[in-house]
């Protein structure tokens, strides 16, 4: 299974190591900053690369590589899984999961590894438990810590590891019952230049935060649970009752967790909220930029947060352009326009529209750039799920519920 | 107050510092050092030399401080065995204690201490803990087994543990069952001995499921893992596993639904063939890889490369899925590259959509990625026989815009269609054509010399082309010399009349010049071919070729079931099987079997997909396949051949012989060996010929010894020294026990050995041509002498010369090529068969004279210096091959009668008037061919002369 990780940051050192079986020597990372060499970018280094007595494994998060090396055949998924698990504990615990916020807390996270992980397999993932054995530091409780010689490691035994219900710790208890659920999808598309949609699909997820007291049972009913035909669960979800009625129905981890994430295929037609009107030319030496975004089926939501970027030729020198609403920047070394829109008012439709000068001498681009567009809509899911009701089993007190919506642009391009 | 003031002391006595605090009494102190000490060693500092100092804060009723102290055990006992021993007793305590967590604790630790030592105290608490009450224990426990096992596996084995760690899979708590899963699937991973394997029996089967559905995603891995290797006994038991795992589709961890989709695709076809059962299972499959394919990119690239072999085997699982392979511009790259698997998915229906999204692609920055994409259009091109018109057309618009890596990657794949629809798109060859200058890889050559030959017919300028190609031959990489080599051939078999030159050239650039094996043994073999049969080497060569099929970019089907088998794993990543790249462990071979399958899987089948070289990829095909129609035109190809030697004998039949005189050895430098496969086909007179009269010959050799049977010219300096670099050639010609012979002596008089000889024959009037390979002995060091014999065949290439017994030789060595000529004496050429008729017999020969017209007699007074008689002037004569078919005595003078004929099956009748006692014989010779009239009375002389 896992045999060591080593984290590298972005100028090749490596910050970190952790072997959980013998000590491999760092000259095995020789070989990844070999294939990290031929990458174009940070990103394109291959994720599984094979030595000839190791097999290097690694996922690039907060700008750092966390190599995990293995000696045996192993599932890739499973290692890649993991290391993003290490990476989301790590943000769970410090905020971030950066090379400072790493090496501010190096004890801490050889500890959480330690955890993590015992001979190659995983031990303790589960954030809930880990919070139990190894408390998450805050200035209060180095400051208590310090005062009194009492350490951030607990000494009992994390009572969740054990039971049928491993992400829940028993003997929760809040004065204010209270469990909120946010619907949030992204759409992920691709608009040609005609405007009409190459593809489309949602990607949703349920992210709850429920904090509840004892041991409480969850219902979720949902007014057209149809939608979802392609779902992963959180474990304590029960696959059963949801193959037979079509509900959640779970015991909830304690804190914020996901309960669920789905995904409606590009069969289902996707109704896109926004449209993007680009006109873009080049000619010699420069060009003319024209660029229009207007809301399309949004069912009467407002657009708000829309920010247009887009990545320019190489050849683009600059860009003098004039927005009707909001701010925009060129970034003339990584050529990327990013145009900060704001909310859409329907009847002002924003506009950004001026000249590109290219480098004099070089021939005009053959293909034009790409935009991206990010946005967001409240209260809407763009898939038309609705939440029902919410009831709860097993407690006697009565809590408080919430459901909010969200759409977003998830990765959402027009080619122009 | 953060971690990194752990690192701020950097002075020199820090070691010396830190020992201070190690072995301070206040608690909090020592462990703000152990802290440090740990910070020191993650970051890879060498604090070994604390050891003593922090083992001696281990116990400790402190839980974070132990946990520290065993962080720092774990890490150093290796380069301090004995000091780790200082620690045992601790744990064997610790073992012991009340606290679940600190038993468990101290397991995990002992078996993270890699000392040989320490594990035989290791075992008696370890046995307890593996039978504890607490789970917690006893899931830690089991993986201590397997960190044991790595330490010392005969230990484990001879203890017992791993009867032990199989009761643990029947445990309550399914979180003790995954573990012990996981532990014996990596001991069965990396030990050889049966002992160790995991048997599995339905039982286990029972309660690995069971356990599924309530242990952590990572006991899931490890159960469904353990799953996939299990042999159903029937289809039910496959059917009931497939349904109980069904559900793990729906988890959120990656891991867990690609392990899922393993067990399934391999229960599937235990299950057996198309049921209703697989048809919706097959379903269910398809939108947990979708929701893998828009997780974290790495997510994805290992998804894609599995989803590649999914496809592969199950093309309908996401053929309504297509989109979510189109690509967006800011995905890392090696995802970009590996959208392309789902090409085999590719529909009628989804195909504009597909074709259209392509095109996009093609217009990218990305060179690997374009080129990916442009070879994806043709693959589209072959897998839907509707599409290929479109995929064509979207083609030669991406030729059109002249992007130098677009066309190359165009033609490559045009190519291929041209191939799979053979007959169809030929028009757009012309577009293709223009477009050749600009093609600089070798890929793209190859394909285009490739299109070039063999639609030679229809291009019109093909040679052109192709001779363009070989003024560069030895630049190209091998895979264009080969291409060339071929297209040429084929050229040749096309148009022979135009190329002769051409193909003359390339088999001599290929077979000569080239230190390639693989060009050379081609080269030979098409060599051989053409001169030995050329109606075969057009059914080889021109034969049909197979169509290709989508699936040249497909694994082996062996391969590809036993990848199947490795979905989840590195080996579905590198679509390598695991013996292929897992080294230095025993592999048990333990989950390669799907149900049906043959027996050997071919590890090195990845890398003959997509051959450019087609006949390469086929050859055993088209050797099967044989063209009929192909027959009518060698009639007329033979035609064109027998037209070109102007030797006026009539052809006698087409009797292909074997020839083993034709091994040329490998020179070809005159050309020669190449009208030689003109001549090929012409009728073989001499040798089998010489072997009916094998008898009298044998008669004519007991008469005179064993030395020579014919008169020999001495050797003439034919090659003077100071023309070639030091070389003299002198010779002469002989026939030996019916074989002609070229004697030669080579002598160096040059200052450097000598070395490569080599030897051919220009076109010659009576078509001889070496018969095997020069052998001089080499090297021929200076001032040395070599007598070396050239065997003589007959049947080489035909062509009249001026004189006409003039032979034009070049001989090559490692210095240079010479050239020079000699006269072959025409009684080299009188073959044992030219008695006309017999003695007894002589009315053929006096019918023929009659037949022969008056004005083709010749009449010469020719000397008799010997004054022989007649009898002695026959046998002499006999000697030479010409045979006396009647003696007369008339009027007091001898009268002779004789025939003889030379190799090309000329006649030549002669009537000898021998005067006794005079110096001179009166020689009347009769044939139809006048031109060797002078040369036979000259033969007469020399052998009369010389007896």
């Amino acid at each position: 299974m896992i045999h060591s990780l080593f984290m590298i940051n972005s100028a090749g050192d490596i910050f970190m190591e952790k072997h959980w079986k013998s000590v491999i020597s760092r000259s095995v990372c020789d070989y990844f900053f070999e294939e990290q060499q031929k990458a174009n970018s940070p990103e394109d280094v291959n994720p599984v690369i094979s030595t000839p007595h190791h097999y290097l494994i690694h996922i690039y998060r907060e700008n750092i590589y966390f190599v995990a090396v293995c000696t045996t055949e192993v599932p890739p998924l499973f290692v890649i899984e993991f290391l993003h698990r290490v990476v989301d504990t790590f943000t769970d615990y410090f905020g971030d999961g950066g090379e400072t916020a790493i090496k501010d807390n190096y004890v801490i996270v050889y500890e959480l590894l330690e955890e993590m992980l015992d001979n190659g397999f995983p031990l303790a993932t589960e954030s809930n438990i880990l919070k139990e054995l190894i408390k998450p530091p805050n200035i209060l409780r180095t400051v208590v810590n310090t005062v009194t010689g009492s350490s951030n490691l607990s000494d009992t035994l994390p009572t969740g590891q054990l039971s049928n219900v491993p992400w829940r710790r028993a003997g929760v208890k809040y004065t204010n019952n209270e469990a909120y659920f946010d619907v949030i999808e992204e759409i992920d598309a691709i608009i040609d230049k005609q405007g009409s949609t190459v593809f489309a699909d949602i990607q949703g997820v349920i992210d709850c935060c429920v904090k509840l007291s004892g041991m409480p049972d969850l219902t979720l009913s949902f007014m057209n649970p149809r939608i979802l035909d392609d779902v992963s669960f959180h474990p304590c979800v029960r696959f059963k009752r949801w193959e037979s009625e079509r509900v959640l129905s779970f015991v909830p981890p304690d804190g914020n967790f996901r309960l669920i994430s789905y995904h409606v295929g590009s069969q289902n037609m996707v109704a896109i909220p926004v449209y993007v009107k680009p006109n873009i030319s080049f000619r010699e030496g420069g060009g003319r930029f024209d660029v229009t975004v207007g809301p399309k089926q949004t069912m009467g939501k407002l657009v708000e947060s829309v920010v247009i970027t887009c990545a320019m030729p190489k050849v683009v020198l600059n860009m003098n352009l004039t927005p009707t609403q909001g701010t925009y920047t060129f970034d003339p070394v990584a050529k990327v326009l990013t145009w900060d829109v704001g909310k859409i008012n329907p009847q002002k439709l924003p506009n950004l529209r001026g000249n590109i000068s290219l480098q004099s001498g070089s021939p005009p681009p053959e293909s034009n750039p790409a935009i991206s567009v990010q946005f967001k809509i409240q209260q809407m899911a763009v898939s038309g799920l609705k939440v029902n009701r919410l009831d709860m089993y097993g407690e006697k007190y009565k809590p408080f519920k919430g459901v909010k919506y969200l759409t977003k642009a998830g990765n959402f391009q027009v080619r122009t | 107050m953060t971690d990194s003031k752990y690192f701020t002391t950097t002075k020199k006595g820090e070691i010396f510092e830190l020992k201070g605090e190690l072995n301070s009494d206040k608690k909090e102190k020592k462990k703000e050092a152990v802290k440090k000490v740990i910070a020191s060693m993650t970051v890879g500092k060498d604090v070994s030399a604390l050891f003593p100092d922090v083992v001696n804060c281990m116990q400790t009723d402190n839980l974070e401080l132990k946990k520290l102290v065993y962080l720092y055990l774990m890490n150093y006992a290796k380069s301090q065995p004995d000091m780790a021993i200082m620690a045992v007793n601790t744990f064997v305590k610790d073992c012991e204690d009340t606290n679940p967590l600190i038993r468990a604790l101290a397991v995990r630790t002992m078996g993270c201490i890699r000392v040989d030592k320490i594990t035989e105290y290791l075992c008696e608490p370890l046995r307890k803990c593996l039978k504890d009450e607490d789970p917690y224990v006893r899931k830690t426990a089991a993986v201590c087994v397997a960190k044991l096992h790595d330490i010392n596996a005969q230990l484990v084995e001879d203890q017992g543990f791993l009867d032990q760690l199989r009761e643990l899979l029947s445990d309550s708590n399914p979180m003790v069952v995954a573990n012990a899963v996981a532990a014996l699937s990596e001991i069965s991973d990396t030990s050889p001995s049966p002992a160790a394997q995991m048997e599995m029996n339905q039982q286990t089967i029972n309660k690995l499921l069971a356990a599924l559905n309530e242990c952590t995603e990572w006991g899931q891995i490890f159960i469904l893992d353990a799953l996939s290797n299990y042999v159903p006994k029937d289809d039910r038991e496959a059917q009931s596993i497939c349904e109980r795992v069904t559900p793990r589709l729906a988890h959120s961890n990656a891991g867990v639904v690609l392990s899922a989709v393993k067990v399934l695709m391999k229960g599937m076809e235990y299950v057996g063939m198309e049921t209703e059962f697989v048809t919706t299972l097959q379903k269910k499959l398809a939108p947990p890889l979708v929701t893998l394919l828009s997780s974290e990119p790495e997510v994805q690239y290992v998804a894609l490369r599995n989803i590649n072999l999914i496809v592969q085997k199950r093309p309908d699982i996401l053929k309504h899925e297509m989109k979510v392979f189109f690509v967006k511009y800011n995905d890392p790259i090696y995802v970009k590259l590996e959208n392309w698997t789902s090409y085999p998915s590719a529909t009628q229906e989804n195909i504009a959509q597909v074709l259209a999204e392509l095109k996009e692609y093609a217009t990218e920055v990305d060179v690997d990625f374009v080129r990916k994409s442009v070879r994806a259009i043709g693959r589209c091109a072959i897998k839907v026989e509707q599409a290929a018109e479109r995929c064509v057309s979207t083609l030669l618009d991406l030729i059109q815009t002249k992007v130098n890596y677009v066309v190359q990657e165009a033609i490559v794949v045009i190519k291929d269609i041209f191939r799979k629809y053979p007959n169809k798109y030929e028009s757009i060859i012309s577009t293709l054509c223009e477009n050749l200058e600009s093609l600089d890889e070798p890929d793209a050559r190859a394909s285009m010399i490739w299109i070039v030959g063999e639609y030679a017919e229809r291009i019109d300028n093909a040679d052109e082309l192709l001779e363009s190609f070989l003024e560069g031959f030895h630049d190209e990489s091998t895979q264009v010399q080969l291409q060339l080599l071929t297209a040429i051939v084929k050229l040749f078999l096309k148009k022979p009349t135009e190329t002769q030159e051409l193909v003359q050239q390339v088999l001599s650039l290929a077979t000569q010049d080239s230190d390639n094996p693989d060009l050379r043994d081609r080269g030979y073999i098409y060599w051989r071919l053409l001169s030995t049969d050329p109606a075969a080497a057009k059914e080889v060569v021109l034969a049909e070729k197979p169509l290709i099929s989508s699936e040249t970019d497909r694994l082996e089907p062996t391969l590809l079931d036993e990848l199947i088998c490795y979905i989840a794993s590195l080996a579905s990543v590198y679509h390598k099987p695991p013996s292929a790249f897992v080294e230095g462990q025993a592999l048990v071979v333990r989950r390669t079997q799907l149900p049906v399958r043959s027996a050997s899987g071919e590890p090195g089948a990845t890398g003959a997909t997509e051959s450019p070289v087609p006949q390469q990829a086929q050859p055993v095909q088209q050797q099967q396949s044989v063209i009929p129609s192909h027959d009518t035109a060698m009639g007329d190809l033979l035609g064109d051949l027998l037209s070109m030697d102007l030797n006026p004998q009539p052809q006698q039949q087409m009797s292909m012989t074997p020839a083993p005189q034709q091994d040329m050895g490998g020179m070809d430098l005159l050309g020669g060996g190449l009208d030689s496969l003109l001549g090929g086909p012409s009728p073989v007179a001499g040798m089998p010929a010489s072997q009916a009269s094998m008898g009298g010959g044998l008669g004519d050799i007991l008469g005179l010894g064993i030395s020579s049977t014919t008169y020999v010219p001495p050797k003439q300096v034919w090659l003077p020294a100071p023309k070639a670099k030091g070389l003299e050639v002198s010779g002469t010609f002989s026939i030996r026990q019916n074989v002609r012979y070229m004697d030669l002596t080579l002598k160096n008089n040059a200052m450097a050995p000598m070395g490569d000889f080599a030897i051919q024959f220009n076109k010659n009037s009576f078509g001889l041509s070496p018969a095997s390979a020069l052998q001089v002995p080499s090297p021929l060091s200076p001032g040395q002498t070599a007598d070396v014999t050239l065997p003589l065949g007959t049947n080489g290439p035909v062509q009249k010369m001026d004189p006409l017994m003039n032979l034009q030789v070049a001989m090559k060595n490692n210095i240079d090529v010479f050239y020079f000529s000699c006269l072959i004496p025409i009684h080299l050429l009188f073959t044992e068969d030219g008695q006309m008729g017999s003695a007894s017999d002589r009315k053929v020969f006096l019918a023929t004279w009659k037949d022969i017209p008056d004005s083709n007699e010749v009449q010469k007074e020719i000397a008799n210096p010997n004054q022989l008689d007649p009898k002695g002037i026959s046998d002499k004569l006999q000697q030479s091959f010409i045979f006396t078919i009647a003696q007369r005595n008339v009027d007091g003078r001898d009268m002779l009668y004789q025939s003889l004929k030379l190799t090309n099956g000329i006649w030549v009748l002669a009537e000898l008037k021998i005067q006794p006692r005079s110096p001179t014989m009166t020689l009347s010779l009769k044939t139809r061919a006048l031109d060797v009239i002078p040369q036979v009375q000259q033969a007469y002389e020399l052998i009369i002369a010389n007896m």
